[in-house]
């Protein structure tokens, strides 16, 4: 039987509710279930309403259910808004310095943080000391987990979360599931860790919801390089430089800021120098709806920069997947010589899950040997010409933009141009030849099923429970260009029903489906920027 | 030929300011290790020193040279980067990077092929053109006042800025090898002549005077790119840790 609880823990931006709920999480974790965490926010610095939703599974889990087992309210509209979906009115844990209410536990948060001298925003730490009780955990354990979350003033908020304990009881106990302890990690977390997995030597961006937490992760790692530039198109240009100066680099961004840099995805395509970018996606058009989620910058992403030139595309489904396919695309732009790019979502962006990274690869950029006259575009059997960089007593490397010759100088003559044409035609050739071998599809639930979904980027973990639930399949695209087709296609063999699931207003996968000759029976489409509960999904005939 | 020219077809219009700018950039370099220089362009007439040159080069997009640079300089330290930019270039399309890795300090070089016009796409007013400039997106002449391309770059951190013109090969030679030589933004306005499109020999040769500087003053300095005499030379310099010399200081932390 799957053990699970839901936690929402919400307030106005500027209470906590974020922290309260990393630390819940951790709570959890530390017993050994699975985490997943939705991050639900408003495009505002004070005010509004923000709550998180943490679940705590024995199973892996990467999506949200409508009914939770806590409420944990910061403020009045906290209660007001979730208290519908409590399964038990009773299991409201409240900040009743600020407000009243009918059913629950009340904690004075306010008072217990005044007496030990704390600041207003401690009151978080209060109800999540109150919570600990609520959930039946002995204090010993709750403040190892405190003690590591509160990095500063550590002493004093484990003093009123333990004042809060006191004064709070237990509704049930919690039992601790395994020994088995997962690292927790939000998806640009992941992001960042696989791009140093695959040797990232510097990250240059310009701050964007929702990739920015790269930008900030990566601030803190030692031995790279990381700065904010002054715009997107200097992000991408700048990482073409360090490209050319045979540094691994990379930058993020969202939609619009990805607009931004697609005259560099084309030159990255014609000058051959690796480009890597992180389009963490969110609603759109235009600005949109800059802290909630979509997922309709796929075509954007699949064609963006323009003239004929090829792109690796991968959509992660969930952290662990971040983590390697984001390695994955480092190695593959490094490889061939082309742009790579990660399209995430806001939901696997910021959302938070239990990990198990790993990420191990041979594929190797080919180097020049240092015999003869380098040639940066030399035309080689596989199209792929050797790389060698600036500094290099025998070679003089030119990168460009134009069409070039073999040496780098710009050509208009009508049979060179054809040549260095079908040169990189040979080297993308190669290059779907070892993409058609690595895992571009997955395939969850019932494999015999003649009903299946597809789904890809973070609504993979609601369509899992569903498939799962339903005893249906689902089919999960992970690379998308160059497109899976083989694997597709086998993937959906023996299926009559083809369901796509998507966060988007025109169901952009069904699109490029369609261009692949595979046409869907059927749209399902979320587009008011919050994700599919498995609720929902369900109920989908 | 030198051993600095490729044996590539020149497509420069006879008597372009270009072949002296070519000549000078190839004499400040000839001395220094060939394989630690690259030169990054953007595109325009300036931008084909990039296939005439037979040195490391980046030949990139319109306006985004110097982020390029930028990249490639924090990539390798060791590298001498200097892009090779025209008017319309930095001070059009990619202005905001100009002032931005003034500000910033940056380690690089940047040489602006300042023609006052877009020569490659057949003659259309930049932000250098003087007003009433007629060209063929105005032609009843342009209704815009220029910029001062030593005065904002002053105003926005350059740490040297100098002007040379393109005709004086030795004179520009000596300040694009000092701008190298600088830790530090080096900003080098030519003045470069267009046969074409805007010949602006006759004008020039009768008003440009040399200047023997540095000052370490940015009024001065601005004082002295209003001038109608047309002064060259190194207008302003300032020492003060590069943007790189900072990076990697917290790199190391
Ligand atoms: C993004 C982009 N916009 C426009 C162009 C067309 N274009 C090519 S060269 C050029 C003007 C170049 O002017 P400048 O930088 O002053 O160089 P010059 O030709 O005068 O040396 C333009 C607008 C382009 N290549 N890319
Ligand atoms: S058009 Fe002007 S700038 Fe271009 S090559 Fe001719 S003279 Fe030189």
């Amino acid at each position: 039987m799957q053990k699970e609880y839901s936690i929402i823990v919400g307030g106005a931006a500027g209470l906590g509710s974020k922290k309260a709920g990393n630390i819940i999480a951790q709570l959890f974790s530390n017993l050994g279930y699975n985490i997943y965490v939705y991050e639900d926010y408003q495009s505002l610095i004070k005010g509004g309403h923000n709550f998180s939703l943490i679940r705590a599974s024995s199973k892996p889990v990467a999506a949200i259910r409508e009914r939770v087992d806590f409420v944990l309210a910061l403020d009045e509209p906290t209660a007001k808004l979730h208290f519908n979906q409590l399964k038990d009115k009773n299991s409201i844990v409240y900040n009743a310095d600020k407000f009243s209410f009918k059913y629950g536990i009340p904690v004075l948060a306010g008072q217990i943080t005044k007496e030990y001298g704390g600041i207003d925003i401690m009151q978080n730490t209060a109800l999540v000391g109150a919570f600990a009780k609520v959930i039946g955990l002995d204090w010993a354990y709750a403040k190892k987990v405190f003690k590591k979350e509160f990095s500063v003033s550590t002493e004093l908020n484990i003093n009123i979360a333990q004042s809060a304990y006191k004064s709070s009881k237990t509704l049930i106990s919690i039992p601790k599931i395994s020994n088995k302890i997962y690292p927790i990690l939000s998806g640009n977390q992941a992001i960042a860790m696989g791009a140093l997995a695959a040797g990232l030597e510097a990250y240059v961006a310009y701050p964007m919801t929702p990739a920015t937490g790269i930008l900030n992760y990566l601030s803190l790692v030692d031995n790279i390089t990381v700065f904010q530039s002054e715009n997107e198109i200097a992000a991408a240009n700048t990482v073409m430089g360090f490209s050319f100066a045979g540094k691994r680099a990379m930058t993020g961004t969202s939609g619009g800021g990805f607009a931004l840099m697609n005259e560099a995805i084309a030159l990255s395509g014609q000058s051959e120098t690796p480009l890597v970018i992180v389009d963490g996606q969110r609603m759109g058009p235009s600005t949109g709806v800059p802290t909630y989620n979509s997922q309709s910058d796929l075509l954007h992403v699949l064609s963006a920069g323009p003239g004929d030139f090829e792109r690796f595309v991968v959509a992660p489904g969930d952290a662990n997947e971040a983590f390697y396919y984001s390695a994955l695309a480092i190695d593959i732009a490094w490889k061939y010589q082309l742009p790579s790019i990660i399209i995430t979502d806001k939901d696997l962006c910021e959302g938070t899950y239990s990990c198990d990274l790993e990420y191990k690869s041979s594929i190797k950029s080919k180097l020049w040997n240092g015999k003869g006259e380098y040639l940066r575009y030399q035309n080689t059997k596989d199209g792929v010409s050797p790389m060698a960089f600036p500094g290099n007593v025998k070679a003089v490397v030119k990168g460009t933009s134009y069409e070039h010759d073999e040496f780098g100088v710009s050509v208009e003559d009508s049979k060179k141009i054809k040549e260095m044409q079908d040169k990189r035609s040979k080297k993308y050739r190669e290059f779907h030849k070892e993409v058609s071998k690595l895992k571009g599809v997955n395939v969850y639930g019932n494999k015999k099923s003649k009903t299946a979904v597809i789904a890809w980027g973070s609504v993979k973990g609601s369509a899992i429970e569903m498939a799962e639930k339903l005893n249906i399949k689902l089919i999960q695209p992970v690379i998308l260009s160059p497109f899976p087709k083989k694997q597709i296609l086998k993937a959906i063999n023996g299926v009559d029903k083809l369901i796509l699931l998507e966060l988007s207003n025109s169901g952009q996968m069904a699109k490029l489906l369609s261009c692949n000759g595979i046409n869907v029976t059927k749209k399902v489409l979320k587009y008011d920027g919050r994700p599919f509960t498995i609720d929902q999904l369900i109920k989908i005939k | 030929m030198d051993n600095l020219t490729l044996k590539t077809t020149n497509t420069w219009c006879p008597g372009c300011g270009n072949f002296f700018i070519f000549n000078a950039l190839k004499k400040a370099i000839a001395k220094k290790k060939k394989e630690n220089i690259v030169l990054v362009t953007g595109i325009g007439c300036h931008a084909k020193m990039a296939d005439y040159i037979n040195i490391n080069s980046f030949y990139g997009l319109h306006g985004r040279a110097i982020p390029v640079a930028q990249g490639i300089k924090a990539g390798n330290n060791n590298l001498s980067v200097i892009c090779s930019s025209g008017d319309g270039d930095s001070f059009n399309e990619g202005i905001s990077h100009l002032i931005h890795a003034a500000k910033r300090n940056n380690n690089i070089t940047v040489i602006i092929h300042d023609n006052h016009n877009f020569a490659l796409t057949v003659k259309q007013f930049t932000s250098t053109s003087p007003k009433g400039f007629k060209g063929s997106s105005t032609p009843y002449g342009s209704i815009e006042d220029p910029i001062n391309p030593i005065e904002l770059m002053i105003a926005s951190g350059a740490t040297f800025v100098a002007r040379g013109y393109a005709p004086k090969v030795d004179h520009l030679a000596d300040i694009i090898d000092k701008a190298i030589e600088h830790n530090g933004f080096s900003f080098v306005q030519v003045l470069q002549p267009c046969v074409t499109w805007f010949n602006t020999y006759q004008d020039y040769n009768k008003r440009v005077t040399e200047y023997y500087g540095p000052s370490n003053d940015k009024s001065k300095a601005i004082e002295l790119a209003y001038e109608e005499k047309l002064p060259i030379g190194v207008f302003y310099k300032k020492n003060k840790p590069s943007f790189e010399d900072l990076l990697l200081d917290k790199n190391a932390k």
